[in-house]
């Protein structure tokens, strides 16, 4: 099994970086080509919210992104912000979405978990056992090289 | 890909075409420009996805903001775009039922002077 970290500054311009990296390690993997637009929508959501996490809570810890193979190609993001950090919009519906009592961040909370849940099959998000923050669990199929 | 933003009018249309990455670092130009279009007067604004490569959920959160922001002036807001991979993210939030989606800006300007835009 090969392993890829990365770490970043919590800071929005990084996670075009990790997603740039998470989708060339998923290649690398030989996941689908047909589902590389998703690792990368899926990596991108994932850190952009932990960033958002960091920001919100003014902490200036790394966020973690690991990226692994084997029987599945599985990117765990890790944040350090407290674990009942943030409302949960999943599934709002849309006509809530464009109401006016939600401010845009709220709004792009909601459409976030939304979309991550809608791109990703496998999908777990569970606190992180040592340290605090949660963990982004995210996994896709890989094919096998030819042997 | 950077961000790149063009607006143009057609006719009593405000045709912004958005290029590149709209994510959560470039996503603030792009709302600052929404903002201003809206503050300096336009009312029936299309965006046109069609050179988007990737939007994430803090695009998509502007887009929000700048149809309640129309709203609230008795404007409108269309979105071109025919690009699947785009379209597909509009179907998972839903916002497919709150945006009006266009394949073209011919399309959009039309129906839009028809008077079915959002």
């Amino acid at each position: 099994m090969a392993k890829v970290t990365l770490s970043f500054t919590p800071a929005p311009v990084h996670v075009r970086t990790a997603r740039l990296v998470g989708v060339a390690v998923a290649r690398r993997a030989g996941v689908a080509e047909e589902l590389l637009d998703e690792v990368r929508l899926a990596v991108g959501e994932a850190c952009a919210r932990a960033v958002a996490l960091h920001r919100q809570y003014g902490l200036a810890d790394l966020v973690r992104v690991e990226m692994s193979d084997g029987p599945a190609y599985t990117v765990r993001v890790i944040d350090r912000a407290p674990a009942e950090a943030g409302p949960d919009l999943t599934g709002l519906p849309p006509d809530k979405l464009a109401n006016e009592a939600l401010t845009d961040e709220a709004v792009t909370v909601g459409v976030g978990l939304t979309l991550l849940a809608g791109v990703v099959d496998d999908l777990q998000v569970r606190p992180v056992d040592e340290g605090g923050g949660t963990e982004v669990r995210m996994a896709w199929p890989v094919k096998r090289w030819p042997v | 890909m950077e961000l790149s933003l063009t607006t143009r009018s057609i006719g009593a249309h405000t045709v912004l075409e958005v290029g590149g990455e709209v994510d959560v670092y470039t996503a603030t130009r792009l709302r600052e420009r929404l903002v201003e279009l809206i503050d300096g007067g336009a009312r029936r604004l299309v965006v046109d996805l069609g050179r988007v490569d990737f939007l994430d959920s803090t695009g998509l959160g502007v887009l929000i903001g700048a149809l309640k922001r129309l709203r609230t002036v008795n404007g409108t807001l269309a979105l071109v775009c025919d690009k699947e991979s785009l379209l597909k993210i509009f179907r998972i939030t839903a916002l497919d039922q709150v945006f009006p989606i266009h394949p073209t800006i011919d399309a959009a300007t039309a129906a839009d002077s028809s008077g079915s835009g959002a």
